[in-house]
């Protein structure tokens, strides 16, 4: 990234949940890995997929469809689990599949329209078009934190 | 101390760990003084933990520690040369001491505020100790005041022991300026022992800070000097004569061998024959007289270079004149006494390498991993179809092997004796007893006990709260003692043993026991259970875990404030451990403790349940029994109970009590696990089949993100997959809470 042409620039992982494309800051995104079976918690939301064993750590793994409130996807070969980081809390997101790594400004995203005025927490912090296809810049605080406060 | 690029700052650390360890004796030696152990060693340990507090404070300028510390062993040393028997009275006061001390200690440390008051308090209880050693002091002097000192010399001292210790300072100035008006010299002698360059000193910065002082003529001896191949490199063969043109206090050119003070013999003199003709009668009339100066220095020789355990020559009418004199000064000769003994100390110490906790830490996590893909490797092997007899089979199970004994030794790095937790409990115990005016004494056993060092530091509040409870609610007050024909004094026992595989610390007392018919009544009362409840005497006692119960009718400082028991349950089971209470009505009551020797691995059972691995601690798991129809009865429907022998055990079916599948409707053949709590209760889980026992490494859970209930950890198996350990007191809590109230359960329910 050159900091002096675009001062503001972002890069954003792109990928895809129920045919839909959403992304993601990349500098939040620590890995991204293949799917691979879950062990499932207990009396868990039904999108706590369980957690898996990365690389000697437990990581929880959310099924971010179910978790967006978008009809749960089938499994197969083409899903990831995307590996973040929020404060010291690394998550696994699994999605349908990876996309691109997209580098825009701040110029080119435009703030959601208010359509919901305060049915469920905004996921959805920006939109973007990339060739006539609309992006969802997701929150990952209001992702992964209002998990927490459920749990809490 | 947070800058770790600041060698100040390091030293300083290094300085409070030492600290700790000096506490550490000295509590040990109070607490061999107070068993009635007269060893003059022991007092002397006491005093050379006290010195050494003392003297690296003074390193560090920490001013209030050192003038208390410097007070306290001026008392000792009271007590050290004979003048004054350590009574009752004076160990106690010598324990309160020893508390501030390391209060002092930990607050010079943070840096936070001094507890001036407090401290003032305690100097005064010395004083008063001091002052009637002072007047046999007094009269010692008497005798040898002809000798040696002016009556002034006296008077200053006691204006010392009397005063706060600010009346010294303002002493100082003019003492000071008038050596300074009268240049003179020294003659120094210092040989070095080998000690000195074993520890790592260096007679040439010594030479170096002296020539700082004043001039210096520095000559070497040489004599001592064997012929080469005679010659051991270990062995100091040479002696320095310094003659020192210099206007400085004689303190300080001692100061320049503080640090090597008993490693070596020295012997400074001052120069009397030349230049100082003319300094005695520009001496004030309230300084020493130029003999004296001459004399002293020849006891504080002495001390080092007699090897003899206590130097009694050195009288307190020596350390008189220098406390008098400067402030660095005490520490000259209090520097010399205990030099000899100290000599001995490294000698008898386990050499010892202090490592930083998370070097440590990364060390247990890295054999974690090892045992975790030896576990896989050996899969993977056995999967490949080699045959057992294979050399790359019986590598592995060497490898095996190795793995485990690493695992255990880098255990037992972190493996920490208890005894720093007990000796603050023995604080405890003394604060908790004087503030509800009870005469407790507390025994300790199996101080040595090692206990993985993350437990002991979690252990200590939960210890605290059970010590306090003890003396407050545990033991009776001194008439109903001695009417119920116990001995005045109450006893809280702590002790620490080695229990197949995990650690049991016991707290008891011999106080009344826990009176049952009132624990009962206050629990109606505050609707904890139903009027009607009958209650075993266990579930009874049991009772105190609850949350929000509180005996004491009066609500003391110490305790009765509800939050005990509970608090001190719930501390104690995110251990890993389990607390239980056994009462006898006049007899006393014991809080027995019980704890994984580790956090970091768990002797487990590998389990199946609905296609699901599961790991349940095989300390809770007691038997297993394949279920026959027969065997089961059912209280009502969804709740079964298994005839156990004599007894009626609650049935739970795991897979459905973690939500994994339905209930089992046809209970033949299923395999069961008995269950059994530390608490005496007990229940039956079924699972779909056992596979295998084994040590497993403790992943925690990320509480933050969902708190799985009945979940404790987790552990990675050797495919790589990851199993939940079960906290099976937990799942069964949750399952009765799901289920509802019914005979065998509430008994549980109370219980677990």
């Amino acid at each position: 990234m050159s900091d002096k042409e675009t001062p503001t620039a972002i890069e954003l992982l792109t990928f895809q949940l129920a045919d839909q494309e959403y992304s993601l800051d990349i500098m939040s995104v620590r890995e991204i890995r293949g799917w691979t079976k879950t062990t499932p918690l207990p009396h868990a939301p039904s999108y706590m997929k369980g957690v898996i064993n990365l690389r000697g750590t437990v990581l929880p793994v959310m099924d971010l469809s179910e978790r967006l409130g978008l009809k749960p996807q089938k499994q197969t070969d083409r899903n990831v689990i995307i590996v973040v980081n929020h404060g010291d809390v690394m998550t696994g997101l699994l999605v349908d599949a990876v996309s691109d790594i997209i580098a825009l400004t701040d110029d080119d995203l435009q703030p959601p329209p208010e359509m919901q005025a305060n049915s469920s927490p905004n996921v959805v912090s920006a939109l973007t078009l990339i060739d006539e296809r609309m992006i969802r810049v997701l929150d990952l605080s209001s992702i992964v934190t209002s998990v927490q406060s459920n749990a809490a | 101390m947070s800058n770790t690029n600041d060698p100040m700052a390091e030293i300083r650390a290094s300085f409070f760990i030492e600290c700790e360890e000096l506490l550490e004796a000295l509590q040990d030696g109070l607490q061999a003084l107070d068993d009635g152990d007269d060893d003059p060693e022991t007092i002397n340990i006491v005093f050379r933990a006290v010195h050494s507090i003392k003297g690296g404070a003074g390193a560090f300028g920490l001013e209030a520690l050192v003038r208390f510390a410097h007070r306290f062993e001026t008392v000792l040393d009271e007590v050290r040369a004979g003048r004054m028997s350590p009574d009752t009275e004076a160990r106690k006061v010598f324990f309160q001491c020893a508390d501030h001390l390391s209060d002092l200690v930990r607050i010079s440390r943070d840096d936070g505020e001094l507890p001036t008051e407090e401290t003032a308090a305690l100097l005064d209880s010395l004083n008063g100790l001091l002052g009637e050693a002072g007047i046999e002091e007094e009269a010692d002097d008497a005798e040898e005041e002809e000798i040696d000192f002016q009556p002034a010399v006296l008077s200053l001292d006691l204006d010392l022991g009397g005063d706060d210790e600010e009346g010294s300072i303002p002493d100082l100035p003019p003492l000071d300026a008038l050596p300074t008006a009268a240049p003179s010299g020294f003659t120094i002698r210092f040989k070095p022992d080998n000690d000195l360059f074993e520890t790592g000193n260096e007679p040439f910065h010594m030479l170096r800070a002296l020539d700082e002082l004043g001039t210096c003529t520095v000559t070497c001896h040489l004599d001592d000097l064997p012929d080469l191949d005679a010659l051991a490199a270990e062995t100091s063969y040479l002696s320095w004569t310094i003659d020192i043109e210099t206007d400085v206090e004689e303190a300080e050119i001692a100061a320049a061998f503080e640090f090597v003070d008993g490693l070596c013999t020295l012997d400074i003199k001052k120069k009397t024959a030349d230049d100082v003709s003319s300094a005695p009668s520009q001496e004030s009339p309230a300084d020493e007289e130029p003999p004296v100066q001459e004399d002293e220095p020849v006891v504080k020789a002495d001390a080092p270079a007699e090897p003899s355990p206590v130097p009694p020559t050195e009288t307190p009418v020596a350390d008189a004149p220098q406390e008098s004199k400067a402030e660095p000064a005490p520490a000259a000769p209090m520097k010399a006494a205990p030099a000899p003994a100290k000599q001995a100390a490294p000698a008898a110490a386990k050499s010892v390498v202090r490592v930083d906790l998370d070097r440590i830490e990364r060390l247990v996590n890295l054999v974690g991993e090892l045992v975790i893909n030896q576990a896989m490797l050996s899969q993977s092997l056995e999967r490949s179809g080699l045959s057992p007899h294979s050399d790359a089979m019986n590598g592995l199970e060497e490898f095996q092997r190795l793995t485990r004994d690493i695992q255990d030794s880098v255990m037992m790095i972190r493996a920490q004796p208890v005894k720093s937790l007990f000796q603050r409990m023995s604080r405890i115990v003394r604060e908790a007893s004087a503030a509800v005016g009870k005469d407790v004494r507390l025994h300790t056993d199996g101080e040595s006990t090692e206990v993985d060092k993350t437990v002991i530091e979690r252990l200590a509040d939960p210890l605290t709260h059970m010590i306090r409870n003890a003396v407050d609610h545990g033991l009776e007050d001194s008439e109903a003692r001695i009417a119920a024909g116990k001995p005045e004094q109450g006893r809280v026992n702590l002790t620490a043993a080695h229990r197949s595989g995990r650690v049991v610390i016991e707290v008891s007392d011999d106080g009344g026991g826990i009176n049952r018919p009132k624990v009962l009544q206050i629990a109606i009362d505050k609707g904890l259970v139903s009027p009607d409840a009958t209650l075993s005497d266990t579930e009874i006692d049991n009772l105190l875990f609850l949350p929000g119960f509180s005996t004491a009718s009066v609500v003391s400082d110490l305790s009765g404030r509800g939050v005990g028991m509970d608090v001190v349950r719930t501390s104690i089971q995110a251990l890993g451990g389990r607390i239980s209470i056994t009462s006898t009505p006049g007899e006393g009551t014991t809080f027995s403790i019980s704890l994984p020797l580790t956090l970091a691995v768990l002797d487990g059972m590998v389990v199946q349940v609905a296609e699901e691995t599961l790991v349940l601690p095989l300390n809770v798991v007691i038997e297993t029994l394949t279920l026959t129809n027969q065997d089961v009865e059912m209280v009502r429907p969804g709740a079964h109970v298994v005839r156990v022998r004599s007894g009626f055990v609650p049935l739970f079916d795991l897979g459905k009590e973690l939500g994994y599948r339905d209930p089992v409707e046809d209970y033949d053949g299923s395999v069961v696990l008995l269950i059994a709590h530390e608490d005496g209760s007990r229940a039956a889980l079924i699972i779909d089949s056992i596979q295998d026992q084994r040590q497993v490494v403790i992943k925690g859970l990320d509480d933050s993100f969902y708190r799985a209930p009945g979940i404790a950890a987790a552990t990675i198996l050797g495919d790589g997959q990851i199993a939940l350990i079960l906290d099976t007191s937990d799942i069964i809590t949750n399952a009765i809470g799901s289920s509802g109230a019914c005979a065998p359960q509430v008994t549980t329910g109370l219980t677990a």
